[in-house]
């Protein structure tokens, strides 16, 4: 006889007070190593709350993008510097060291969609942005700080993938030439060589917009979440080729959002159905089903200790703790 | 006279007068010697003239003359039964027709059970075994047919054919094994095998002789090749008076003969002349019986055309058999053997052409619509079977050249079978048009169907694939038959199989065990959470919503809400019968008859009367599809149903009751329930635990005060026609419906006070409508019929409704003889077994 199922879990704590729909989530390191990491929320209404997960209080709230939805957020290594994008087509650069709130730069962006951008943290004071470009399906790779253009990957007119929906900027640790793994309007996810300016290899994985995708470089596996009722996962291969390895079936269509937890044992996806499905990553096996919010959920963010917060329509955050990294 | 001739006649008087009359055994001993000189058997015979004379003339005379002296005193006349043994001699050594003529009859005239009975069928056993019916068979092959020979021939044959059922019928009890048939026949077959080699042989011999090629009319053998048929139906040429066990002879002799001649003629062009000579000359009353024996007992269309050549095109009658017997009247035939049987006729060019024309006859009956309608279901099946073997066979070209002829038998043959209303008779319509239509017009736009995928399905399109050129194991004969190239097959296929299961168990085996799942019941299907909590709500989001994710809640939500507010439902209720019988399918979805059916049901259920009165109007009002009118039909039954489910009050908001995952009131309320139960028996102290097991659930058919409403107006208007409703006409698949509705509402009305008026009724009804053509319609009233059985009062059956039932007795003997369609045929059985029933109960009480 097996034993029963473990009751659905509860989060660990709700965070309540981003007074919006939440879209973005990201931990980062408090500063000077303090014990647990900060957890910065992006919402509807332009604001980016810091939350202190000590206290479970905001600590601060940033406004710099003048009312409009905040879609992404991300955190730079070197030096509390963070990335706030924003669909006031800006994209800040804050500088949030001892205490500071201001924005130090911004990018001006030329697409209206709800594409996220990406980082590739390179040398100690240089890294690549990956946004989308100009041309509706154009993803542009800046240099920043220098915000120098390096180019604009455009797909072939004939390929018809439409926009980009999300982006994912990855090195191997074998070479350093920038790869590019990109979800397109059309449901395919496209691997990009950034120097030679070429899709090495693309893969049709959805036949809806693909949503959200999360790659894990070591072992050279991804998941891609889409509108339609399933998960995708694909690999690469040697020779630089995607291959769909498989379909995960879901209950209700729509990902918003896909995360892999850094220890790469279990991912979390963002549904539309206001729950958060968390599985086994390297078997695919659905693990929990997290049905706690009241509205879409649109964002999943995992800290390096394993801590998994979610944010939704409802305006709260919740994070839960599930199979504690050992 | 000639001196010579009177001589062997003198000498033979002699004999006989000896016989006759002397006692001395020696004396007899040298007469019988002297005699034997005319057999030339030994050292000095007597001149061919005489021998041929006594053989002739006297051997028969003779022999009668040996068979009237046989008694145990006479042989033991000379020691060491030596006198037998002579006496055994003649017959055994001398021509054997006339040997074998004069032993049945002897046989037969001889009193039973006698010592001279004994002897002959042992003496017949010992001819049998020393292979002299090859020498009777030879025989005849040899002599040339004169005047008189067919009389004597047939005579021949029918003492050869019927030796078991004669023999049976004299020795009764004491029939020796030989002349049983099971082993008499295989003999049989086995001595026609020697006397084809013997043939073969002289053939041979002939045409190395003459340097020659072989010609198959040289040799004289009609008598052996009318041996052959003759030994296929038995049971034509068996006397009357037998009462022998039925036997088919012809499968004994063609299953020794057939695998023997398929080795044969593997090689030898000589055996296959032989073979085909001897088809071709089966006498017409034979032909069958034997054709027949060959297609069940070859192994292959190779070997078919081996043995039977051009058969088919020679004789009228093999292709009568062959083309239109085996495929149209008589469908017994296996799948293999009708295989071999289109792959015969599709192996030579001359026979092409009949495998077309068979081809366009199978597809014209295929699509007839009153074979469809009379001809059972099995047929069916079987010309729908050969016509796919037909397709596969034939080529692209050939097709081509009689194309528009077949696609138009083709096509109403489609039409005729989709408008059928048994469904295993649309499936056929399905399969056969895809696979046909695919092969006859390849470069036409493909047709799908939708069907299920059963056993059935999967033979028939095994079937459509065109199969490979020579399969070799049936090419090699039955003695020794290896199938090593599939082994391997499947065995690799066995290790691939779990090969690609090993895959995820391995990387599960060393999975974390932390990973334990939590409960994922909650995860279901998401549902929009507008969905009106009142039945008017619903109404208006039905009626006038255009947000979708409205409309679809209210539909998913309406059943339960009906359940749970009658009151509100019935203020309403033949408005939303309205509204939910003209609801149309906006958006996709899932479930959306379900759901529809559902509430109509309940709202049915919550307001019987007069919601089943508009519904039943609406059945017979203008302006409905098909499709409707049958959903009212449903809605009806199933409402009925549940209206005379017993104890339905209890429990009926159990089912409207919606799952916990969208509303979370809901789910609540019983785990509440069941806690404070379970603190409450706790805290109880009981003193006694009788009746602990609930009472089964009691209460009044609530079927009863309504069930009128549910039924008479169905049947009111049935044979007025509407513009756009002819139940007696092209609708019968809803008229089939109604009558089974029907049934059910009478089923569902017993132990009602109105049963007996509905009974009466239906019984009109069904009277109407008995000879209806199609199988559903028919289906259903006697349905109908069982159900008044079933319904209705014994008691009230005999008053009230007597005439009715004895006219329906007599149509259901009738059908369940002769319907065509076995369903009928067996509801008709049930039907009949119930009025048995019903008066075995009369007879008890009327008796004492």
């Amino acid at each position: 006889m097996a034993a029963p199922p473990l009751p659905p879990p509860d989060p660990q704590f709700v965070l309540r007070g981003a007074q919006s729909a939440v879209h973005t989530l990201h931990f980062c390191e408090g500063a000077q190593g303090q014990g647990r990491p900060l957890l910065l929320s992006g919402s509807l209404r332009g604001l980016v709350h810091i939350w202190s997960l000590q206290t479970r209080r905001v600590v601060a709230t940033l406004d710099g993008h003048g009312g409009q939805c905040v879609t992404w957020l991300q955190t730079l290594p070197q030096g509390p510097q963070l990335l706030s994008q924003g669909r006031d087509l800006k994209l800040c650069v804050w500088d949030l060291a001892e205490g500071r709130n201001a924005v130090v730069d911004s990018v001006l962006l030329e697409s209206v969609g709800f594409c996220r951008g990406s980082v590739l943290a390179g040398g100690l004071q240089r890294w690549l942005l990956a946004v989308p470009g100009r041309g509706s399906d154009e993803v542009q790779i800046l240099e920043m700080p220098s915000k120098t253009s390096v180019c604009s990957l455009k797909p072939e007119a004939q390929a018809r993938l439409g926009m980009p929906m999300c982006l994912q900027l990855w090195q191997a640790d074998s070479s350093p030439r920038p790869l590019l793994l990109a979800g397109y309007e059309d449901g395919s996810v496209a691997l990009w060589d950034v120097s030679s300016r070429k899709v090495c290899s693309r893969v049709s994985c959805h036949t809806e917009p693909v949503m959200g995708l999360d790659f894990d470089s070591q072992e050279a596996r991804g998941v891609s979440g889409s509108a339609e009722k399933a998960l995708a996962v694909w690999s690469l291969d040697e020779q630089q080729a995607l291959q769909v390895r498989g379909t995960h079936v879901l209950t209700n269509p729509g990902i918003a959002d896909v995360k892999i937890r850094p220890d790469r044992k279990i991912l979390a996806t963002a549904g539309w159905d206001h729950r958060v499905r968390v599985f086994h990553w390297r078997t695919m096996k659905p693990l929990a089903v997290l049905a706690f919010h009241s509205a879409t959920v649109h964002c999943v963010a995992f800290a390096d200790d394993g801590l998994l917060a979610t944010g939704s329509g409802d305006q709260r955050i919740s994070v839960w703790s599930l199979y504690p990294c050992t | 006279m000639d001196p010579e001739v009177s001589a062997v006649r003198l000498t033979v008087w002699e004999a006989v007068h000896i016989l006759s009359s002397s006692e001395d055994g020696g004396r007899i001993f040298c007469t019988l010697g002297s005699l034997k000189r005319y057999l030339g058997a030994t050292e000095n015979p007597a001149l061919p003239e005489e021998q041929e004379e006594f053989v002739r003339i006297h051997f028969s005379t003779f022999l009668r003359c040996l068979v009237s002296k046989l008694s145990p005193d006479w042989l033991e006349l000379l020691p060491d039964g030596q006198m037998e043994e002579l006496w055994a001699s003649f017959f055994l050594e001398g021509p054997a027709d006339q040997a074998f003529l004069v032993l049945m009859e002897s046989i037969e005239g001889a009193a039973s059970p006698s010592f001279c009975l004994m002897k002959m069928a042992q003496l017949l056993a010992r001819f049998l075994s020393v292979g002299r019916m090859a020498a009777v068979m030879e025989g005849q092959c040899r002599q040339q047919a004169g005047p008189a020979f067919p009389l004597l021939q047939e005579t021949l044959l029918t003492k050869v054919v019927g030796l078991p059922d004669r023999l049976g019928n004299r020795l009764q009890r004491e029939n020796l094994a030989t002349f049983l048939p099971q082993n008499y026949f295989p003999l049989l077959g086995e001595e026609v095998l020697r006397v084809l080699q013997v043939v073969v042989d002289s053939l041979r011999a002939r045409c190395t002789l003459m340097a020659l090629p072989p010609s198959p009319s040289c040799p004289r053998w009609p008598g052996l090749l009318r041996l052959l048929p003759v030994s296929g139906p038995g049971e034509s040429l068996r006397p009357r008076e037998t009462e022998a066990p039925v036997c088919f002879p012809s499968e004994e002799v063609l299953g020794v003969l057939v695998p023997r001649l398929t080795v044969l003629t593997q090689g030898s062009c000589l055996w296959q002349r032989v073979c085909w000579c001897l088809v071709e000359r089966v006498p017409d009353w034979a032909m069958e019986a034997v054709l027949k024996g060959f297609v069940e007992a070859a192994p292959g269309p190779e070997v078919l055309s081996r043995l039977l050549g051009n058969v088919v095109t020679k004789s009228k009658k093999a292709q009568f058999v062959m083309t239109r017997k085996l495929l149209f009247l008589q469908y017994s035939c296996t799948m293999p053997m009708l295989q071999s049987l289109l792959g015969y006729l599709a192996m030579d060019s001359q026979r092409r052409s009949l495998l077309m024309q068979a081809l366009k006859e199978l597809l014209e009956t295929w699509g007839s619509s009153s074979a469809i309608r009379h001809v059972p279901l099995v047929q069916q099946r079987y010309v729908s079977k050969a016509i796919l073997i037909c397709l596969a066979h034939l080529g692209e070209a050939e097709l081509r050249d009689s194309r528009d002829e077949l696609l138009a038998s083709l096509m109403e043959g489609v039409k005729s079978r989709l408008d059928s209303s048994l469904p295993p008779v649309r499936r056929l319509g399905m399969i056969v048009a895809e696979v046909a239509s695919a092969r006859i017009h390849p470069e036409g736009p493909p047709l799908k169907f939708q069907y299920e995928e059963d056993e059935l399905t999967r033979e028939m399109l095994a079937l459509a694939m065109p199969r490979p050129a020579a399969d070799g194991p049936s090419e090699a004969g039955p003695s020794f038959a290896p199938v090593s190239g599939e082994t391997p097959d499947r065995e690799t296929v066995d290790r691939s199989g779990p090969q690609t299961g090993p895959e995820g168990s391995d990387s599960e085996l060393d999975s974390d065990d932390e990973f334990v799942p939590y409960d994922m019941s909650v995860d279901r299907e998401q549902r929009s959470s507008k969905a009106p909590s009142y039945v008017r709500g619903c109404l208006e989001a039905l009626t006038g919503s255009e947000d979708w994710e409205r409309w679809e809640a209210a539909l998913w939500a309406l059943e339960g809400l009906i359940f749970r507010s009658p009151a509100a439902t019935q203020e309403v209720s033949v408005e939303l019968a309205k509204v939910l019988l003209h609801l149309e399918e906006k958006t996709a979805v899932v479930g959306f008859e379900g759901l529809r059916q559902r509430a109509l049901v309940a709202l049915t259920v919550t307001d019987p009367a007069r919601v089943a009165e508009y519904l039943t109007t609406q059945f017979y009002a203008l302006n409905y599809s098909l499709r409707q009118r049958m959903d009212i039909l449903d809605v009806l039954t199933l409402a009925a149903q549940e209206l005379s489910r017993p104890g339905r009050l209890g429990k009926a908001p159990q089912r409207g009751s919606p799952d916990p995952g969208s509303q979370p009131g809901g789910a609540v309320v019983p785990a509440w329930r069941a806690v404070v139960e379970e603190r409450v028996r706790r805290k109880t102290r009981r003193f006694s635990k009788g009746s602990a097991g609930r009472a089964p659930a009691v209460g009044p058919n609530e079927f009863n005060s309504v069930a009128g409403y549910f039924f008479f107006p169905l049947l009111q208007h049935f044979d007025r026609p509407l513009v756009t409703f002819d139940l007696l006409g092209d609708d019968q698949l809803v008229l089939g419906r109604l009558a089974h509705t029907l049934g059910a509402l009478m089923y569902l009305a017993v132990n009602t006070t109105v049963a007996v008026p509905m009974g009466k009724a239906l019984l009109e009804f069904v009277w109407a409508l008995r000879f209806h053509g199609d199988a559903y319609v028919r289906q259903g009233l006697l349905s109908a019929v069982s159900a008044v059985l079933l319904s209705v009062p014994a008691e009230r059956l005999l008053a009230d409704l007597l005439d009715e039932l004895l006219e329906a007795r007599s149509w259901l003997g009738d059908v369940a003889e002769k319907d065509p369609d076995k369903d009928c045929r067996l509801l008709a059985v049930k039907a009949l077994l119930l009025l048995e029933k019903l008066r075995d109960k009369l007879l008890p009480l009327s008796s004492p």
